[in-house]
C-alpha cells in the first residue's frame, strides 16, 4: 500500500503520482491521508487502482474517474464523481449535492445520505444510496439507475429521460413528467445484482420504480405549463 | 460565491479561543471570498453597559479627542478603543441613544457598524488573513461569532459592502448568494420607516429581519417569514445577543455544512472550514435542509 500525505505534499503531487499509474501498474493500492475536505481529490484517474481517502473530501472527489475504485472513509463534498466514466466510488458517510452529475458509467455507493440534485443529468452511471436522497434528484437524468434504500426528497426525476429510479421508502413528490412504474422481473434481477455489488442488504421486492412518463420529450405548446 | 463561518460555543472554557478559532475558519474560506472579510463577535455581558462599533475612512481625525468629546456630550464617561479603522465605544446602556445622536452631530462621517449590549463588528476590504491581522481578531473572546469572506456580486467592493450587516441591537447577518427582490423590498421597508444605508442586497435582508423582530417576531419566526418574502439565492447565518440561526432558500444551491459537539455548534460554507475545530472527527456533521430554520440559544 502506498500512503500519500495530502496535507504535506499537496494536491498536484498526489495527482502526478496517481496519474502516472498505467494499466500494468504494480502499485494498485493507495491511501490518501489528511484530506481535510480538500477539493478535487483523485480526479481524472485512468488505471485499475484502488484509492482510499482517510477522511472527508471537498468538491469533485473522483470526478471524471475511469477504472479506478475510490473509497472515501468519511463524507464527500459537492459534485463527487462528476462526469465519472467507469470504476467505482464508495462513500462511507454522506454525500453533498449533485453527486454523480452527468456521470456516464461506473458505480457510486453512499452508505449514508446523499443531498440534493443527486444524479442530475446522469448519463449511464449507477448510484446506490443506503440512506435518503435530497430534492431535485435525477433532474434531467438521461440513463442509468438511482437506487435509494431510504426516502427521496421533492421533485424526484424532474424532466428525466430514460434513467430509472428505485426507491424503497417514501418519495416526497415527483417532478414534472416523472411517474411510478411497475416492477417487472428484470427490475428485480437488476436490483438483486446492483445491491450485491454495492454490498447493501435490502430486499429488491420492497422497492418502487419511477421513470419518465415521456410526455415532455418533444415540445408541444399544450404542455408549456408543465416545463 | 462567498464564504461563511459561524461558531456558537456551548462550553465556556472555549470562549477565550473564539477569535482564534473563527480566524482559522475564516482564512480557510479565503478562496470563496478574497475581496473583503468581516466578523461579528458577542463578548461578555456587563450589566447596564452597551457597545458601539464605529468605522471611519480617516480614523486619525475621526477618533482624535472623541473619548473626551463624547463623554462631555452625554455627561458620562465613555471609553473609546481604536482598532485600525474601527473604534469600539463602551458606555452605559442608558446613554446609548444620546451617544448615537451626539456622534451624528460631531462626527457625521463616522459610520456606526453595530450597536448593542455585547456585539462588536470588524470588517474591511482585503484578504481575510490581512483583515484578521489588522483587527487582531484571534485575540477576541466571546460566546459566539459569525464571519464572512466576500466575493462581490450585487454591489461594489467597499468596507460598507462587506458583511456582517447589523441593522438592529445586537443583531447581525451574513449572506452567501444574491437576492433578486432587494430593490422592491428596500422601498417597502422605507415605507415602514426602516432605512437601509447601502445599495447592498444583504443589508436589505438584515433590515427585513430587524423589522420583523421589531414587529414582535422571534428570530425563528422572522426567518420563517423571510422564506416567503425574500426572493433569490441565500444561505443566511444570523446572530442575536444570545443566539445563532441558519436558513437556506428552498433551492439550496449555496453550500452549507454544520457540525455539533457537546462543546459547540459550527457552521461553514464547506467542511474544510471546520477541520481544525476540536473534536471534529467525532462531531455530528450535516447539511442544513432547504427552507428549514435552525437556531440555537444560550
Amino acid at each position: 500500500m502506498q500512503t500519500f500525505d495530502l496535507g504535506e505534499k499537496g494536491l498536484r503531487a498526489m495527482h502526478e503520482a496517481l496519474h502516472a499509474q498505467s494499466q500494468q501498474t504494480n502499485e494498485t493500492a493507495w491511501e490518501i491521508v489528511n484530506p481535510k475536505g480538500s477539493h478535487a481529490i483523485a480526479v481524472g484517474l485512468d488505471a485499475p487502482i484502488e484509492v482510499t481517502v482517510r477522511g472527508s473530501t471537498g468538491y469533485y472527489c473522483g470526478g471524471m474517474n475511469k477504472q479506478a475504485t475510490i473509497n472515501v472513509d468519511g463524507s464527500a463534498g459537492p459534485g463527487t464523481g462528476e462526469n465519472m466514466m467507469s470504476g467505482k466510488i464508495v462513500i462511507e458517510g454522506d454525500a453533498s449535492q449533485y453527486l454523480g452529475a452527468t456521470a456516464h458509467g461506473g458505480l457510486i455507493v453512499v452508505k449514508g445520505n446523499a443531498s440534493s440534485r443527486c444524479g442530475i443529468s446522469m448519463k449511464g452511471v449507477n448510484i446506490v444510496v443506503q440512506g435518503n436522497i435530497g430534492h431535485m434528484s435525477g433532474f434531467m437524468a438521461q440513463s442509468g439507475n438511482v437506487v435509494v434504500c431510504g426516502d427521496a426528497g421533492d421533485a424526484l426525476g424532474d424532466s428525466c429521460y430514460e434513467a430509472r429510479f428505485f426507491v424503497r421508502g417514501e418519495v416526497k413528490s415527483l417532478g414534472a413528467d416523472c411517474e411510478k412504474k411497475e416492477m417487472r422481473p428484470e427490475h428485480i434481477a437488476f436490483l438483486t445484482e446492483i445491491l450485491a455489488e454495492a454490498g447493501i442488504d435490502a430486499k429488491p421486492e420492497e422497492f418502487t420504480r419511477y421513470g419518465s412518463a415521456r410526455n415532455l420529450y418533444n415540445f408541444d405548446v399544450d404542455n408549456a405549463g408543465a416545463y | 460565491m462567498c464564504g461563511i463561518v459561524g461558531l456558537f460555543l456551548k462550553d465556556k472554557s472555549l470562549e477565550p479561543r473564539l477569535g482564534e478559532m473563527l480566524t482559522d475558519m475564516l482564512i480557510t474560506m479565503t478562496d470563496r471570498g478574497p475581496d473583503s472579510a468581516g466578523i461579528a463577535v458577542y463578548t461578555d455581558e456587563k450589566a447596564g453597559m452597551a457597545k458601539l462599533t464605529l468605522q471611519a475612512a480617516d480614523p486619525e481625525t475621526a477618533y482624535d479627542g472623541l473619548q473626551d468629546a463624547l463623554s462631555d456630550a452625554i455627561g458620562e464617561a465613555v471609553s473609546v478603543r481604536v482598532v485600525d479603522t474601527h473604534a469600539v465605544i463602551d458606555l452605559s446602556e442608558a446613554k446609548l441613544r444620546k451617544a448615537r445622536a451626539a456622534l451624528k452631530e460631531m462626527r457625521p462621517d463616522v459610520r456606526v457598524m453595530s450597536a448593542g449590549e455585547i456585539i462588536e463588528i470588524y470588517k474591511e476590504v482585503g484578504l481575510p488573513g490581512d483583515v484578521a491581522k489588522r483587527f487582531d481578531i484571534p485575540k477576541l473572546e466571546g460566546s459566539h461569532g459569525i464571519g464572512h469572506t466576500r466575493m462581490a456580486t450585487e454591489s461594489a467592493v467597499t468596507t460598507l459592502g462587506a458583511h456582517p450587516f447589523s441593522t438592529g441591537m445586537d443583531q447581525c447577518l451574513v449572506h452567501n448568494g444574491s437576492l433578486s427582490n432587494h430593490n422592491s423590498l428596500r422601498r417597502k421597508l422605507a415605507r415602514e420607516g426602516v432605512t437601509v444605508e447601502t445599495e447592498n442586497d444583504t443589508e436589505v435582508a438584515a433590515a427585513y429581519l430587524t423589522w420583523k423582530m421589531q414587529e414582535g417576531s422571534t428570530l425563528g419566526e422572522a426567518l420563517e417569514s423571510g422564506l416567503d418574502d425574500l426572493d433569490g439565492f441565500y444561505t443566511f447565518v444570523v446572530g442575536t445577543k444570545d443566539g445563532f440561526g441558519v436558513v437556506r432558500d428552498p433551492i439550496a444551491c449555496k453550500p452549507a455544512v454544520m457540525a455539533e459537539t457537546d462543546q459547540y455548534v459550527a457552521f461553514g460554507s464547506e467542511y474544510r472550514a471546520l477541520v481544525s475545530l476540536p473534536g471534529i472527527e467525532d462531531a455530528k456533521v450535516w447539511e442544513p435542509e432547504p427552507a428549514t430554520v435552525y437556531f440555537w440559544n444560550h
